[in-house]
């Protein structure tokens, strides 16, 4: 059974990613997995200097789902290199760095730097910040920002490959994938999370200090097919489907819509196992199917002909 | 240090508490023990029965009250769509089990301890109690709201030298806060205090040892809203001495009462 993936370079042993920021560096999980059984780790994102995030409480469990709003809560690059990376196995599983800027100078010293490092094998852009030098509207909003901050990532990726994370929280994600492709992007990852809220009806308060915060989970799953869906038909860079995997048969789902892998997040809280335990019963489900790889079955999907409504 | 697995356990058992006066609210769920190669009092589990489908996504913590003889032990209190599902659970059902999680509290044999509890905070002194070499050494202060048959007071205070205090109306708490600063004034030894209950429970603890010059053999076992347990979504966060965060499932539950800061929100 070949499992293996070719992701714009990287060669990954099977299309199981675990999602950042639902992985911490990996390391938490040891001891409830072998980390080398999976395709690849995207670490917890990454800035130049260490962030504390946003105020408690910062979590919400939501049906099927939950809300986050931790704002990127990290150690700073310094730290990371220096202490979570040496201890990563990424000899035997790539290990891929999260960034995370507010301007296009700070994204391009952190590819930098990143690139520079052996552990390190590839790169995700996370463009879901706040752009200081534009009044604060994300990056990840505006096609010609994305662009941008892949042109600046690319520059001094040191030739590994650089993903763009795309956010759903707009109109049109084909015009936001092409952009990441125009800039230079050797592949995309996404949906980053979906923009929601939770209030308590007793006490009249938000469930989360920040008032909003990004919906995951199963629940935004369909949200994720739907973007994979018209992400793929607008580039010709390979994309990974991140939203609601929590199944052997999720992976194949997203596979089938067009994309070359997943990422494994929220489902790594509904149980500590649940990336190793995907990325060992894909095999198995793939023979169930008469699958003997993955290439052929990708972007299959069988869609109505014309004429046929709905 | 190093964490247990996570493994598909039965339930056993899920025997009511206090039937008589808080019916279908106090609960001891008894669970087939993982193959845990240790644990200590203060650690906890995080629960998630495999019946949640995708529905509730996070599993829930809860204070180990003993584990041996093959028996995994929780004790807790039904207040929301989990621990009411919890309750609901019947012998034969599989429910996620990963731990044992976090530190413990520490143990200093030779010494007499005061254990402050409050309420549901009583559970993991349980564990503590039975596991102590010498339990004619501690001293056990319990304030509660709830009848005491939803607790195991009784239990425990065959085994200790116990005091309680009761919280009948909601202004019987200052007379709750005096019986606890008292309670750690007449603690004269050079043991351990080591705390576990509501957070402003807890802040009383905390200010008092302060004030005492005690926060440094005085621990508090705290509790935050918790999605994975192990240290990764950086949900669970409280501030240390120095204003940074730690996540309170990894670097505790329990802490040296001078080194977090409480929030009462
Ligand atoms: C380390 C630790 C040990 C605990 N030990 C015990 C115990 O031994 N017995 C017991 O009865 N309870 C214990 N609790 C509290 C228990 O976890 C919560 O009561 C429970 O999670 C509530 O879940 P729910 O779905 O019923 O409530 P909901 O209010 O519906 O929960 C929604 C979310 O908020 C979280 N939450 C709500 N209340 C609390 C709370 N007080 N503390 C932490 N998270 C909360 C839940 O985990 C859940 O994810 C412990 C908590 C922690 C952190
Ligand atoms: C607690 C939490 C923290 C996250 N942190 C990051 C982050 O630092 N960087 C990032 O690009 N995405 C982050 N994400 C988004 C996830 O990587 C993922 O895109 C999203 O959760 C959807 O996938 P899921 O439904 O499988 O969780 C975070 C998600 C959660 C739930
Ligand atoms: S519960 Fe996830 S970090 Fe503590």
């Amino acid at each position: 059974m070949d499992t293996s993936v070719n992701l714009a370079g990287l060669r990954l042993k099977n299309p199981v990613l675990t999602a950042s920021g639902t992985f911490g560096f990996g390391l938490e999980f040891e001891p409830y997995g072998d980390l080398a059984v999976l395709g690849g780790i995207v670490v917890k994102g990454l800035s130049l200097e260490p962030r504390q995030g946003n105020p408690m409480p910062r979590l919400a469990e939501t049906p099927c789902g939950m809300l986050n709003s931790i704002g990127i809560q990290n150690p700073g690059l310094e730290a990371f290199v220096r202490d979570k990376l040496p201890r990563l196995p990424w000899r035997e599983v790539p290990v891929i760095a999260n960034l995370y800027a507010c301007s296009l100078d700070e994204f391009a010293e952190l590819a930098g730097v990143l690139s520079a490092e052996q552990g390190v094998a590839a790169l995700e852009v996370n463009v879901s910040c706040p752009n200081v030098s534009r009044g604060g509207a994300a990056f990840g909003q505006d096609p010609a920002q994305i662009r941008a901050v892949a042109e600046a990532v690319k520059a001094r990726c040191a030739n590994k490959p650089v993903m763009v994370k795309l956010s759903p929280n707009v109109t049109d994600i084909a015009v936001c994938a092409r952009a990441a492709e125009d800039g230079g992007a050797d592949a995309l990852s996404l949906i980053n999370t979906v923009l929601g809220m939770a209030v308590d009806a007793r006490t009249r308060r938000p469930r989360l200090a920040n008032v909003v915060g990004g919906l995951s989970g199963p629940a935004v799953k369909p949200v994720a097919l739907r973007c994979v869906h018209q992400a793929v038909r607008a580039v010709s860079i390979p994309v990974v489907g991140v939203g609601g995997v929590c199944c052997a048969e999720d992976v194949l789902e997203f596979i089938l819509v067009g994309a070359h892998a997943v990422q494994v997040g929220t489902a790594n809280f509904m149980r500590p196992d649940a990336a190793f335990a995907i990325a060992s019963d894909l095999p198995g489900l793939m023979r169930g199917l008469g699958l003997d790889g993955l290439e052929g079955y990708r972007g299959s999907l069988i869609l109505p002909g014309p004429g046929r409504g709905g | 240090m190093r964490h247990g697995a996570c493994r598909e356990v039965k339930v056993l058992e899920v025997v009511p508490l206090g039937q008589s006066k808080r019916p279908g609210e106090f609960f001891e769920l008894r669970l087939e023990l993982p193959d845990w190669e240790a644990w200590r009092p203060g650690q906890f589990v995080m629960l998630r029965p495999l019946s949640w489908g995708l529905e509730l996504v996070w599993g829930r913590p809860f204070s180990i009250a003993s584990a041996d003889r093959g028996v995994l032990c929780v004790l807790f209190q039904a207040l929301g769509r989990g621990t009411r599902r919890l309750a609901g659970l019947r012998p034969g059902d599989q429910v996620l089990v990963w731990g044992p999680l976090g530190n413990g509290f520490a143990v200093d044999p030779g010494k007499r301890t005061l254990i402050l509890a409050g309420g549901m905070g009583l559970a993991p002194f349980r564990a503590y109690v039975e596991r102590h070499p010498a339990p004619d050494l501690i001293r056990l202060f319990f304030a509660h709201r709830f009848p005491l048959e939803c607790y195991p007071f009784d239990y425990l205070s065959g085994l200790v030298d116990a005091v309680r205090v009761e919280e009948r109306s909601p202004g019987d708490l200052a007379l709750v806060i005096d019986a606890l600063r008292a309670e750690m004034a007449a603690f004269d030894q050079r043991g351990l205090i080591l705390a576990c209950g509501p957070t402003p429970f807890l802040g009383t603890v905390r200010d008092r040892a302060l004030e005492l010059g005690l926060a440094e053999r005085t621990q508090l076992s705290l509790e935050e809203r918790m999605a994975c347990g192990v240290g990764a979504c950086l949900g669970c966060a409280v501030k240390d001495a120095g204003g940074g965060n730690v996540q309170v499932c990894s670097r505790g539950p329990v802490f040296w009462a001078g080194d977090v800061q409480l929030g009462r929100g």
